[in-house]
């Protein structure tokens, strides 16, 4: 498992990598160049030529490549092309919201989705597998954007029990919980459905192997061929999903964070977008994708652990 | 009876599924004949009923202009049917290519291609979809593209390992060791296989890919107004919330029920796919 585990983290180096080189320079494909984003499409070329040799932009493209390289090995994101201070403090300030949110929805899916996921496959075609299905079958197909705007109002507008807009004192918990309720709620049930779906279909499937029926012809007491047999093998594809639906919520977090107006990466990051802020969007970019390289880790890590079959080949 | 009569049948007693596909061939009927059904044209402004509630000259209400929303509605199902539709198919098709050859290849193929797919899903579909409208910019084939290119990843991971575990069954090793070429053992025992799962993700990814589309157009980065789309007039919607809450409400049911079908055919799908439960 060690070894394994050493291989698919040197593995993950080259890979974040190669996502940092590409962001690189898709962002330099954009329609107009940095320069020009900032003083409007009818500046003049020599102002134009000015600002990019202010900005570093004059050098060859290799050479803008190995600076971005070495101050982003130094924790140095660059300066915001519009307000022209510093991006990773920026960064580190609206960070923790982005995780607090992603973190906690994912949690609760996994809380409350894998039990739900068990029942409603035990309880087959019964009332419970029903209002399971039901349930999880509207979760996926609610916009997590329209289920935040129906929470918001419901619970802010109509009952006024929780904050309309933004994310909260980090530093006070009573305050960010206050804030954090209706975002990681709608996230929150998404995951929840997801993984309610992913789980029940694999339980399912295992319940219909040669070795359970076995298990069973064999006189085992239901609990372990349910606990033994089962769940270790259902739960298997569950992890790899848990790891995609992350992935996933990371992209809604973006949505949820507009719809609440939230501090966080996703609002940074369309705002970016928004006034063609190629340094702060490049920077935003860097950072989603280290965090979804560590998912992706996290979740071979995980799977390589309970089953042996994928540490060994 | 034959193969295909007992599909019918197995089709035809699996109630989510018939509903979704009832579901969904309603919404393709009201994207075919927006047209005919549409009671007014969607751009057509008019300054003495803005904001209107729903009544019954107006039966979804009116926006800030006037429009018509039921009319925008109708409309906007053509976008999100042809967007959902030929994405999902460009990602299916590249995706899959890509997961059943690095699974059954192995060895050096196999690290590079699901190497280059980790790279790829590095990118959540929103992060990417918004970094490549805003690389291409807008428009309907555009959009397309972009979120077929999102999809294919999840498409290869997803063939990957069930290709992984299949080569590892007695009768590939039997089928190898008889003299089938890979061409053969790829197409007769692994796509098989696999056929059920990518068909299902197919479909349940179809709606997401619709529900991408929604997202990209609330965030301003989709098909560009006055072109009505769900998520730009969900956009427009949530400033007058509190007053006008038609305006966001319909256009996000009207998502809601078309996710659901295909989802719903998805889950039905599934079932039908899967020839244990059909035995």
């Amino acid at each position: 498992m060690v070894k394994y585990a050493i291989r698919r983290i040197l593995i993950s180096i080259p890979i974040l990598l190669t996502v940092v080189t590409l962001i690189f320079f898709l962002v330099r494909t954009m329609p107009g160049g940095p320069a020009m984003a900032v003083l409007g499409d009818y500046a003049s070329k020599e102002a134009v030529e000015a600002l990019e040799k202010e900005m570093g932009l004059d050098i060859p493209m290799w050479q803008q490549y190995l600076v971005f390289l070495k101050s982003l090995s130094r924790g140095d994101l660059g300066k915001s092309l519009i307000t022209g201070m510093p991006i990773a403090p920026q960064v580190a300030r609206v960070l923790p919201y982005t995780l607090e949110l992603t973190i906690s929805s994912a949690l609760f899916g996994v809380v409350f989705g894998i039990p739900l996921g068990v029942f409603t496959a035990l309880r087959r075609n019964r009332m419970f597998d029903y209002m399971g299905r039901t349930f999880s079958l509207a979760g996926i197909s609610l916009p997590s954007f329209f289920l935040g705007i129906l929470m918001m109002l419901v619970f802010s507008v109509k009952l006024d029990l929780f904050p309309v807009v933004g994310g909260g004192d980090i530093g006070d918990l009573a305050d960010s919980l206050h804030h954090l309720f209706l975002p990681g709620l709608t996230l929150g049930l998404m995951m929840t459905a997801y993984i309610t779906r992913t789980t029940r279909s694999s339980v399912l499937n295992v319940l219909r192997e040669d070795y359970v029926r076995t298990a069973r012809a064999k006189g085992l007491r239901e609990r372990i061929v349910i606990y033994g047999h089962t769940l270790r093998n259902a739960l298997l594809p569950v992890v790899s999903f848990v790891g995609v639906y992350t992935i996933v919520l990371i992209g809604s977090s973006v949505l949820v964070e507009i719809v609440f107006s939230r501090p966080g990466l996703g609002k940074m990051m369309v705002g970016a977008v928004e006034q063609r802020d190629y340094m702060t969007l490049q920077s935003v970019m860097v950072i989603y994708a280290s965090l979804v390289v560590i998912i992706n880790l996290l979740t071979d890590l995980s799977y390589g652990l309970i089953d042996p079959r994928i540490r060994y080949d | 009876m034959n193969e295909r009569r007992k599909l019918w049948r197995t089709f035809k007693n699996n109630k989510t599924a018939v509903v979704g596909t009832v579901m969904a061939l309603a919404v393709l009927f009201t994207a075919v004949f927006a047209f005919l059904i549409s009671p007014y044209d969607p751009l057509e402004q008019d300054v003495f009923h803005r904001l209107t509630p729903p009544e019954r000259s107006h039966p979804l209400g009116t926006d800030e202009y006037g429009r018509d929303v039921l009319a925008r509605i109708i409309w906007g199902t053509q976008i999100s049917l042809m967007v959902g539709f030929f994405s999902v198919l460009l990602g299916m098709i590249m995706g899959t290519a890509m997961g059943v050859v690095a699974g059954y290849s192995g060895h050096g193929t196999d690290t590079l291609i699901m190497r280059m797919v980790d790279v790829l899903l590095s990118f959540p579909t929103l992060i990417t979809a918004i970094m490549i409208a805003a690389i291409l910019g807008s428009g309907l084939v555009k959009l397309i593209i972009t979120i077929g290119i999102v999809f294919a990843p999840r498409f290869a991971r997803l063939a990957y390992g069930p290709t992984l575990a299949v080569k590892e069954m007695e009768y590939v090793s039997s089928a190898k060791v008889i003299g089938a070429s890979s061409f053969r053992i790829i197409t007769r025992h692994i796509l098989p296989n696999i056929f059920g799962e990518i068909m299902v993700a197919g479909t349940l990814w179809m709606g997401t890919a619709i529900m991408t589309e929604a997202s990209l157009s609330f965030l301003g980065l989709g098909v560009s107004p006055p072109t009505p789309t769900w998520g730009n007039m969900i956009r427009s919607g949530i400033d007058a919330l509190t007053n006008a809450p038609w305006l966001s409400l319909f256009p996000g049911l009207s998502i809601l029920i078309t996710v659901l079908a295909f989802n719903m055919i998805g889950d039905g799908l599934r079932d039908i796919a899967d020839p244990k439960l059909r035995a």
